[in-house]
């Protein structure tokens, strides 16, 4: 799999002698954070018994209504924002005309013309630069129930708790080209979601999807392949698979001088491959139209700069922030933005204690040790103000590079604090100039032949007595100061 | 224009009625007489018209985020055709 | 001694008030003379035994502030009541019973008020004549086998039967005013936005409009009082200030200027008719009010544009009926062989003809040309009245170009059924209020009404002026009991 590789190369297809380019869009179902639904007042949580937070609005009981969720128009405005899009001051909700079983209105409530938000841009921090991904628009709709297959052999089961909760379609324009852009992509939309807190970004509880367009044009053309759409994709890494079968896919079927049809195509993960859901073409007519149970959605200016005004900072702007003031490299500060949680937790660590050793704690040994415990950042053990700490006894001297990471690994256990480590295994670097002098002598006292040596032109052995010294402390001498001492007596 | 047999055929299946010929004989004769009167509409010019689709000129209700549902599980399903104290159940989906 | 069901709302109001009658007595009597008029078939599911229990209920603890203390009610299966079967007049819904109240029906409940019943009517409201209900045929009680009118055809029979001393319907082109005046009650449709739609099942979501008929204007001024509210469970309901209809109810129409749209002349139109409207215009003018003629140019366009409408969005609304979650399943193979034989099976021929209309014109291809035309037009349609109401009060006009007909009649030609609603539409298409007041008969002896159509919110204006009407015209119903044995 090297297509999947971390590096930005360009992503082609090969044939013969023919070179393919792949052109992706993406329609990213987003999860509205929200306590109730987008239409009734039922709640949103993820993981409850089936069929307990459903209303009559919800199963779509005979003269049921729909009244929406303010906080829900908002959450989508505050996207808006952070998709630098513009805010359609007039949207409308339409239907959208189907049949299943998971749908218990026989439509779902949805933009159609007039989305909430229009067109915006996405900035990709790639390894060769940036990249900006243009955003066609941002619409609100429903969400459908589950269908459930495997449990019962003869009957398909509907659970209708997620029926009704609040989504916001990002549909993106045709502009990623490769599966790493994919993955940039997918990553800071979902970094710029948590930062506004419009959307918590949870892939594996199916916060956020997506249905994938993808067609393929021969290098150098302009013009636009007929696209095939992959439905409900929900990770990165089955999206990447996905485009990658489907592009070769059709390149194939090009090369082998065929014709694309545009269709909607689904992902079997089990075999790797996407085939076509022609079953359902002839229900593909939606007949969408206005939803005459609710009015035109119509925003006056001070609602909408009233949101502005508490957007928080959001992930381009910390970065930049972290670079001029923190000096950081771009690199850097990118890890450290690139995720709110990982943002917070350094903003914490470095208002208290240097910013570089920060940097460097947190993008290596923390990082390090959460990947190896498999926790996210919010789950760390050690805490920002026992790690600022840390960092505050190597800055002092009080213990150099090597014991702090003992005493890191101690801290990893029951976040302690590091300060109690020092004192209680007595690991304070030892910095007493007359102290590390009476090692020293008698270190010297012990090896004539060596000092003898050393006099004599043998420079290397300066690293012996260094050795030696630092040995019969424990570890504990403060190097820099055995160093010169060291010199002094020596020479 | 004729609506003819083919397109009530479509019809019927986007609506998710069954409909047996002869039915759709008789139907495809009784919408083409709807439609003919229908199409009287096509007398007016609309070019410059806004499309009205709510009679109510003010603004969308906006709810608070707030949950006012209980479960209702037992209610919700009591009226269901085939029970299960859980889920709703269908004949199995066929992709 | 009159009979008690012979006593109008009002007056039944006042004696229970009096105590000179108990809530139990009144519900009794209504009851009774239902149980002897089930020729009529006005009823499809009736609520007898319970209703007698809240009517003890309310004589041991009554409450006499309520506007209807302890007063038995039958309404239009249309509204959904807790516990008690809610139909719509389908096969689909035929075992359905709501775990909820409606508002309108809540409204009346919370006033003291009783159901005794839901009342018959056109499947889903689709119908002019209460043909297409899944439950049969209702009778008017003017004469056997006339059509009481439709969609709201069981309560205008059960309330000209004097079944129920007043009663609720809904309205989507005429469904409460056409049946109103088809057995000489009065029907209004409240302005769209007055009466909440919560509970009540969707036939066309942006036309439908709940509305009290009664036995005289007094009785449609106190029920509309009791009905209106406004409800945040009903994106379209609208926060405006609801007048104390009975209370402000008067017959002076001095200065008034009403409209007359020369547009609603049409041919064929029985001269009785026409010389009815001569006759209302008269009265409007022997009472101080104005006369002027009025254009309403678009008003030929309204029946196709509602044709449009009213199918599009209820192809939709019915979509949900679908055999998953309640009402009628028919056993299929798969999930789509389900959909496709409970639809087939569940709905009737009338209702299955407008969702077919209106799935065809929102479909991919169609939408602009028909959907989108017919809004643009309902637009020429509300845009005539808005003009019209800047130089006149109201609008009087004939409630429907003909009489009653006959079962059975126009069954066969759903465009002429249609055409009875000519008169109608209109106004639900510019979401007005509108009330048919009974004002004479045809040759036959058949009721004829007449229209008073409002400005949106101005519910108060067109009662008075039917208030007006109605005081002169001293209308009388020729009705002799001829169902019961």
């Amino acid at each position: 799999m090297d297509k999947l590789s971390k590096e930005n190369k360009e992503y082609l297809i090969k044939r013969n002698t023919n070179e393919y380019e792949v052109v992706i869009g993406l329609e990213v179902h987003a999860q509205v954070l929200s306590e109730s639904k987008l239409f009734s007042t039922s709640p949103t949580k993820f993981g409850s018994e089936p069929n307990t937070q459903v209303s009559l609005v919800d199963a779509a009981f005979p003269g049921m209504l729909p009244v929406i969720n303010e906080f829900c128009i908002k959450q989508a405005i505050k996207t808006g924002i952070g998709l630098n899009a513009k805010i359609n001051k007039k949207s409308i909700f339409d239907r959208k005309n189907y049949f299943y079983a998971d749908l218990p209105q026989g439509y779902q409530i949805s933009q159609y013309k007039n989305p909430i938000v229009g067109e915006g841009t996405v900035t990709l921090d790639l390894p060769n630069g940036e990249k900006k991904i243009g955003i066609e628009r941002l619409h609100l709709e429903q969400d459908a129930g589950k269908s459930i297959h495997d449990i019962d052999p003869n009957n398909t089961l509907v659970d209708l708790n997620r029926s009704g909760v609040a989504l916001m379609e990002i549909v993106s324009k045709p502009d990623l080209r490769s599966l790493d852009e994919v993955n940039s992509y997918i990553k800071k939309l979902r970094s710029i979601m948590r930062y506004l807190g419009t959307c918590d970004g949870n892939m594996q509880e199916g916060s956020l999807r997506a249905d994938v367009n993808v067609s393929v044009r021969k290098k150098g053309s302009k013009e636009l392949g007929t696209r095939c759409e992959i439905k409900n994709v929900n990770s990165i890494k089955f999206m990447q698979m996905a485009i990658d079968y489907e592009a070769n896919r059709q390149v194939d079927v090009i090369e082998e001088g065929g014709s694309i049809d545009q269709e909607t195509r689904l992902f079997d993960t089990k075999k790797n491959e996407t085939r076509s859901m022609r079953s359902k073409e002839d229900a593909h007519d939606y007949r969408y139209f206005p939803d005459p149970d609710l009015l035109p959605l119509e925003l006056d200016e001070n609602f909408i700069n009233d949101i502005k005004k508490n957007i928080p900072e959001l992930p381009d702007e910390k970065k930049k922030r972290f670079i001029e003031k923190f000096k950081l490299s771009p690199y850097e500060a990118n890890i450290l933005v690139s995720d709110i949680d990982t943002s917070k937790y350094f903003e914490e660590v470095s208002k208290n204690s240097d910013v570089k050793l920060a940097t460097n704690w947190i993008t290596g040994e923390l990082f390090a040790l959460l990947n190896e415990k498999n926790l996210e950042i919010t789950e760390s053990p050690i805490s920002t103000k026992n790690l600022a700490k840390l960092i505050n006894l190597i800055k002092k001297g009080t213990i150099s590079g090597k014991i702090a990471k003992t005493i890191f690994e101690i801290m990893s256990d029951g976040d302690k604090d590091p300060e109690k480590i020092v004192e209680e295994k007595g690991l304070k670097q030892q910095s007493d100039p007359k102290e590390l002098e009476k090692i020293i002598d008698k270190i010297i006292s012990e090896n004539p032949k060596n000092v003898e040596l050393y006099k004599s032109g043998k420079d290397k052995l300066f690293g012996f007595f260094v050795g030696q010294v630092m040995k019969s402390s424990g570890g504990k001498a403060n190097p820099q100061l055995v160093n010169e001492i060291l010199k002094k007596k020596l020479n | 224009m004729t609506i003819d047999l083919k397109t009530v055929k479509h019809i019927s299946k986007l609506s998710r009625i069954s409909i047996d010929d002869e039915k759709a004989k008789k139907l495809s004769k009784d919408l083409n007489s709807i439609f003919k009167f229908i199409e009287k509409l096509n007398e007016l010019d609309t070019k410059n018209v806004e499309p009205l689709s709510s009679i109510v000129q003010k603004n969308l209700k906006l709810r608070k985020d707030q949950i006012k549902s209980k479960n209702i599980r037992e209610d919700i399903l009591k009226n269901s055709p085939e029970n299960n104290e859980d889920f709703f159940v269908v004949p199995k989906v066929v992709e | 001694m009159s009979n008690i069901s012979d006593f109008k709302l009002f007056e039944l109001v006042e004696k229970i008030k009096k105590k000179d009658l108990s809530s139990k007595e009144v519900t009794n009597a209504f009851i009774e003379r239902s149980k002897k008029s089930k020729k009529l078939n006005s009823y499809i599911t009736e609520n007898f035994e319970d209703a007698l229990i809240k009517a003890k209920q309310f004589d041991e603890k009554p409450d006499f502030n309520k506007k209807l203390p302890g007063i038995p009610l039958a309404v239009k299966d249309l509204f959904c009541t807790k516990n008690i079967r809610t139909t719509a007049g389908s096969k689909i819904l035929e075992n359905f019973i709501p775990t909820y109240e409606s508002t309108v029906t809540e409204n009346i409940l919370n006033e003291g008020g009783i159901i005794i019943g839901k009342l018959n009517c056109d499947e889903f409201a689709m119908g002019s004549s209460n043909e297409t209900s899944f439950f049969g045929n209702v009778q008017n009680p003017i004469s056997e086998n006339l059509v009481p009118g439709g969609s709201s055809g069981g309560s205008s029979s059960a309330l000209a039967a004097k079944l129920t001393p007043a009663t609720i319907g809904t309205d989507t082109g005429g469904s409460i005013r056409q049946p109103a005046s088809f057995t000489g009650t009065v029907g209004l449709k409240p302005t769209y936005g007055s009466c909440s739609r919560y509970g009540i099942v969707a036939f066309a979501s942006s036309l439908d409009q709940a509305g009290p008929m009664t036995q005289n204007v007094k009785d449609c001024a106190l029920m509309l009082e009791v009905m209106s509210s406004y409800d945040d469970k009903d994106s379209t309901s609208v926060d405006f200030k609801r007048g104390p209809y009975l209370k402000d109810l008067n017959e002076n129409i001095k200065g008034k200027k009403i409209g007359i749209p020369k547009q609603y002349r049409v041919d064929g139109m029985p001269k009785e008719i026409d010389e009815l409207w001569t006759k209302g215009m008269k009265i409007i003018e022997d009472n101080g009010g104005e006369i002027v003629e009025i254009n309403l140019p678009n008003t030929n366009y309204a029946l196709p544009t509602y044709y449009i409408v009213a199918p599009a969005e209820a192809s939709s609304n019915l979509a949900r009926y679908d055999g998953v979650k309640y009402g009628f399943r028919s056993k299929g193979e798969n999930l789509i062989d389900m959909y496709e034989k409970t639809r087939s099976e569940g709905f009737g021929d009338e209702v299955k003809r407008r969702i077919m209309i209106g799935t065809y014109v929102l479909s991919s291809g169609y939408y602009d040309a028909y959907y989108l035309k017919a809004q643009k037009v309902r637009r020429l349609i509300k845009n005539d009245f808005d003009e019209a109401y800047k130089k006149v009060d109201a609008i009087l006009t004939p409630s429907t170009p003909s009489s009653a007909f006959k079962i059975g009649e126009k069954t066969n030609d759903p465009v002429s059924m249609y055409l009875n609603d000519i008169f109608t539409v209109p106004i639900n298409l510019a979401g007005l209020p509108a009330i048919s007041i009974p004002a004479g008969h045809d040759k036959a002896g058949y009721p004829l009404g007449l229209q008073v159509i409002g400005k949106a919110f101005d519910e108060q204006n067109i009662l008075n002026i039917a208030y007006s009407i109605e005081k002169n015209i001293n209308f009388k119903n020729n009705i002799n009991d001829w169902w019961i044995n």
